[in-house]
């Protein structure tokens, strides 16, 4: 979706301030937020398609007041509401309201370290060859999903090199909507300042996305 | 800030305490989370996953020609030989700076980092000033960390789109011939495996 998230060459938001000394977390709420996110992960059975997709999908002035483990909390209520594990009246009050959902098991202490180590390679094996080689020039397609997309606008339309090939990797745009992983091929694409911001682009900058195979076109 | 506001930031912040804290309550009564197992996740990435992690793989590349080899073809597997690896850093890559080229990485659709080398994100690399910046103005964003670069080095913006995680393997500093992995790891910060930042120069203070 074409979303307040999809940040890149936004004008106007200032400079970056760097916080000396910061803590890994800010308050206390911070670090419960953050652990429930990964561990309703478990129980939950979303992937993280569907939990980027519950974050970003929100009208512009919640997304922009919202500090980062305020969009996760948010994310998470969106995904279990979702699902009729929790509902809003329980998340305000505390209180429950409806019974639990049977068979959903919580992430164990003994299983913390093991899931983490782990975590969710998104690689699989290929179905089919690449369609294109290192070094191809490449256009970006110009496609406005309604849903969740990985290809950012500032690049849509434009065109780049073929730099990297990674391999094949699970599809963000289908997965968000529990569509399937229909895995594609998955390049990193590298493109010249000015083709992206024009002529007063900075002429030593060049920028690359990690595009799946159905974003690309030939020029 | 005024007092007034400080009050205003106070609040807020009690309210969505006051959230997680119910949301914890029913999570855990409904038997979906154990609150042990939240705070071993905490622990983890407050004590064992943070930048520590990152250093180590630096310092052992600047010092070690056979690692630092391993480690450009296949990050992955190089950097869980150190014992790291797994969520948000499943598919890493390394970009190496050279006098010519300085690399950055930035996620601009949300705030994609490589977890098993760096930890957590800053709030900075969260932040819309450095999404929506880093991929356009670069320099800009140097000059915001107080680094300029010369004019002429290309600088390569890595924007993490997919479930590659990038890590910068920024230039060892001159004058530190003989120096042991231990030593040089100290001139290596958080901010330079970003490509926000430099390393330390020898006798700069950590």
């Amino acid at each position: 979706m074409d979303g307040t998230h999809d940040m890149g060459g936004v004008k106007g938001f200032g400079p970056v301030k760097p916080e000396p000394n910061e803590p890994v977390f800010h308050g206390e709420w911070e670090k419960r937020a953050f652990a429930l996110t990964v561990a309703m992960g478990r129980p939950g059975g979303w992937n993280i398609d569907m939990s980027r997709f519950a974050r970003e999908n929100r009208p512009p002035e919640d997304y922009l007041s919202k500090s980062y483990y305020q969009i996760w909390l948010a994310g998470l209520e969106t995904l279990m509401i979702e699902r009729g594990l929790v509902t809003r009246e329980e998340i305000e009050t505390g209180k429950l309201v409806i019974s639990p959902k049977p068979g959903l098991k919580p992430m164990a202490p003994h299983e913390v370290v093991p899931a983490i180590r782990r975590g969710g390679p998104t690689t699989r094996d290929p179905t089919s060859p690449a369609l294109f080689a290192i070094g191809d020039r490449v256009r970006m397609k110009d496609i406005h999903p309604a849903t969740h997309t990985r290809l950012p606008q500032y690049v849509r339309g434009h065109v780049g090199v073929i730099e990297l090939n990674h391999g094949c990797h699970v599809f963000p745009d289908l997965n968000s909507l529990g569509k399937g992983e229909n895995p594609q091929w998955l390049y990193t694409v590298r493109f010249e300042g000015p083709e992206l911001w024009g002529k007063g682009s900075d002429p030593t900058l060049s920028v690359s996305v990690d595009a799946w195979e159905s974003y690309l076109e030939r020029p | 800030m005024s007092e007034h506001d400080h009050h205003h930031d106070h609040s807020e912040l009690s309210e969505t305490e006051l959230r997680v804290r119910a949301l914890e309550t029913v999570l855990t009564e409904k038997g979906y989370v154990d609150p042990a197992s939240l705070d071993l996740l905490i622990e983890l990435y407050e004590k064992k996953i943070g930048p520590r992690n990152g250093v180590h793989v630096v310092a052992k590349a600047w010092t070690d020609p056979a690692y630092h080899a391993r480690l450009m073809t296949d990050a992955t597997a190089a950097i869980s030989e150190l014992d790291y690896s797994g969520r948000q850093g499943e598919h890493m890559v390394v970009v190496e700076n050279t006098p010519a080229l300085h690399n950055m990485v930035v996620c601009t659709l949300c705030s994609c980092y490589p977890f098993p080398v760096l930890g957590l994100p800053p709030v900075w690399y969260k932040s819309a000033p450095y999404r929506s910046r880093a991929v356009s103005d670069p320099r800009g964003v140097l000059a915001d960390f107080g680094v300029t670069l010369p004019e002429t080095t290309k600088i390569r913006v890595w924007d993490s789109t997919a479930e590659v995680r990038y890590l910068v393997l920024p230039m060892r500093p001159e004058g530190t011939e003989g120096w042991s992995e231990a030593q040089l790891a100290e001139l290596v910060t958080r901010d330079s495996m970003i490509g926000t930042g430099l390393p330390r120069q020898p006798g700069e203070a950590a």
